[in-house]
């Protein structure tokens, strides 16, 4: 029966495929990113105390001083290690100043590395000027500018990956704003629920659940947008890490919930809620590596 | 000043891709066998500033033979350049002969035009951290000489001179090719200041599909995206800020 088969077979079989090739050797088109660890991270870092400096000068409008001085000095903490993460990140961390030698305003890492230089200036003043007991206007006005920075620095990420040629990030680069909005919104909700004072737990649980329901709402239309290149959120590691931060981004907005009575609860709930905003950048940073590695997203997203 | 790379006469020698790295002193790539047909550079990079493809393909109307196209690739020095748009250092900066060169004393490796580059060729040295491409030979340029890749190409593959001059003797070049066997599917790509990056500098007669030699169908940068997406972050941004505000149950 074998024998009758293999006799059926072309005498030579053609060592090229006879269909139209779709890539060249499945290798890819666009390249995937350079960056290494540090940039995820500060894309948390960053939206997280971008939105903690806005709660700052909101929370002194409206009276809650406690409040406003443990959001802006979480918020510094922020503004400190966020440069630092860049910095250590560059391929010539030596020549980081020549992030300021231009303004390009066609760039979002220029104006994003000119924000972040402001944000951390005005916060550090705000903190110097509250502790040398200057006059609360000068505080207020230092935390009135971190808290104007605070939100471009919360989003120009999503600008900075849209503004590229991987097609996934690419794709989605309306929407990608608003799911970092929601997510740096429910991370400095998760941030005061772990360690703020008292008097804003009810605030901040709030956050944790608005910020949750936007980011969650976002990204949904985003993978609806994205149709097919929605893909890399679905399967492999960016599929992983996305599933995982809906996970711990529901379970920290219920827990937070729970929590009204519970400080424990609460302070779990907010853990949860940072650990997801961390989780969700993770997910869009290595969801680029997979639509850049397969050369079919580029083509079939350029080809309709 | 641009490059027209006609496939059509290329014979697949890589004296372009030699005669750039002794030029340049571009490292040398770990040696290693794809079996990709006989192309062992893969793609272009921060180490491989001319790449020659070689592509394999069985026709369908034909079962007997194999085609065989061979392609000479290089930086485009698109006229919108998304690398020199998104650099923030500015180290990336359009020269006197409209080409596209990075300043490697500038640099800082940031690696944004390396995810920014809609063909995917500029990249970031690893042991060096600092971003190269293709420079189109600015210091040959400088003294009145061609590029070592065009001096270098035996068929004329590669031609360098001003774009439009180029543009005119690739258009005829074309007509000519499609009235051949094998021309039916030539077609120039980047020749059109229309398409999505307002041309290359350095543009190509491909005798196929471009994504069969590795090359992105519609490549793609505007600077209007910038401003939309700015238009879309800064109505994010509100959200967040009304967020807060409501989750502090603030009033005025």
């Amino acid at each position: 029966m074998a024998a009758v088969e293999r006799r059926e077979e072309p005498a030579e079989r053609p060592l090229v495929p006879r269909e139209r090739p779709r890539s060249y050797y499945g290798l890819p088109i666009v390249r995937r990113p350079a960056w290494t660890w540090e940039v995820p991270l500060y894309f948390f870092t960053g939206g997280t105390a971008g939105a903690l400096a806005a709660v700052s000068i909101l929370a002194r409008w409206s009276g809650q001083h406690r409040m406003g001085r443990s959001a802006r000095r979480m918020a510094l903490a922020g503004a400190l290690v966020s440069p630092a993460l860049l910095i250590s990140d560059l391929g010539r961390p030596a020549r980081f100043l020549n992030m300021l030698r231009v303004l390009r305003p066609t760039s979002p890492m220029s104006l994003g590395s000119w924000t972040l230089a402001g944000f951390g200036t005005a916060l550090g003043m705000a903190e110097a000027a509250d502790l040398a007991g200057l006059p609360v206007a000068v505080t207020g006005t230092m935390e009135g500018a971190a808290g104007i920075l605070g939100p471009i620095l919360a989003n120009y990420t999503a600008v900075l990956l849209g503004d590229t040629a991987n097609p996934t990030w690419r794709g989605g680069r309306h929407l990608l704003p608003f799911v970092f909005s929601g997510s740096s919104l429910a991370a400095a909700g998760g941030a005061l629920c772990l360690a703020g004072p008292g008097e804003g737990r009810a605030a901040s649980r709030r956050m944790v659940v608005v910020g949750t329901a936007l980011e969650q709402a976002a990204f949904l239309a985003m993978e609806s947008q994205l149709g097919p290149l929605a893909e890399p959120y679905r399967t492999g590691r960016g599929g992983r890490l996305a599933q995982a931060h809906r996970r711990a981004s529901w379970a920290g907005a219920l827990l937070v919930l729970a929590g009204r009575r519970s400080p424990l609860l609460q302070r779990l709930g907010g853990a949860l809620a940072l650990g997801s905003s961390a989780l969700l950048r993770q997910a869009v940073y290595r969801a680029g590596f997979q639509a850049a590695d397969d050369p079919a997203y580029l083509v079939e997203s350029q080809e309709s | 000043m641009g490059f027209f790379t006609d496939s059509s006469v290329c014979i697949g020698c890589k004296a372009c891709e030699v005669a750039c790295k002794e030029w340049n002193e571009v490292p040398d790539l770990k040696p290693a066998w794809s079996g990709n047909s006989y192309d062992n550079t893969l793609r272009l990079g921060a180490n491989s500033w001319r790449h020659v493809a070689f592509v394999e393909r069985v026709r369908q109307d034909d079962a007997a033979g194999v085609r065989w196209l061979m392609s000479s690739d290089v930086c485009k020095h698109c006229t919108r350049a998304a690398c020199l748009e998104v650099c923030p250092t500015g180290a990336i900066f359009r020269s006197e002969f409209g080409t596209v060169v990075v300043q490697d004393d500038v640099c800082n490796g940031c690696g944004y035009c390396v995810v920014a580059c809609p063909f995917g060729v500029i990249e970031r040295r690893e042991d060096d951290g600092r971003a190269f491409k293709c420079t189109l030979c600015y210091d040959r340029l400088k003294v009145g000489e061609q590029p070592a890749c065009a001096k270098a190409c035996p068929t004329a593959s590669i031609q360098f001179g001003p774009v439009e001059e180029l543009r005119e003797a690739a258009q005829a070049r074309l007509e000519q090719v499609r009235g051949q066997p094998g021309g039916e599917e030539a077609r120039l790509y980047g020749a059109d200041e229309g398409d999505g990056v307002g041309g290359f500098g350095a543009f190509f007669l491909l005798l196929d599909r471009p994504e069969v030699y590795g090359l992105p169908p519609r490549p793609e940068y505007r600077r209007r995206d910038v401003v939309t997406m700015w238009g879309a972050a800064s109505v994010a941004a509100w959200l967040l800020v009304g967020g807060l505000a409501g989750a502090l149950r603030w009033r005025r």
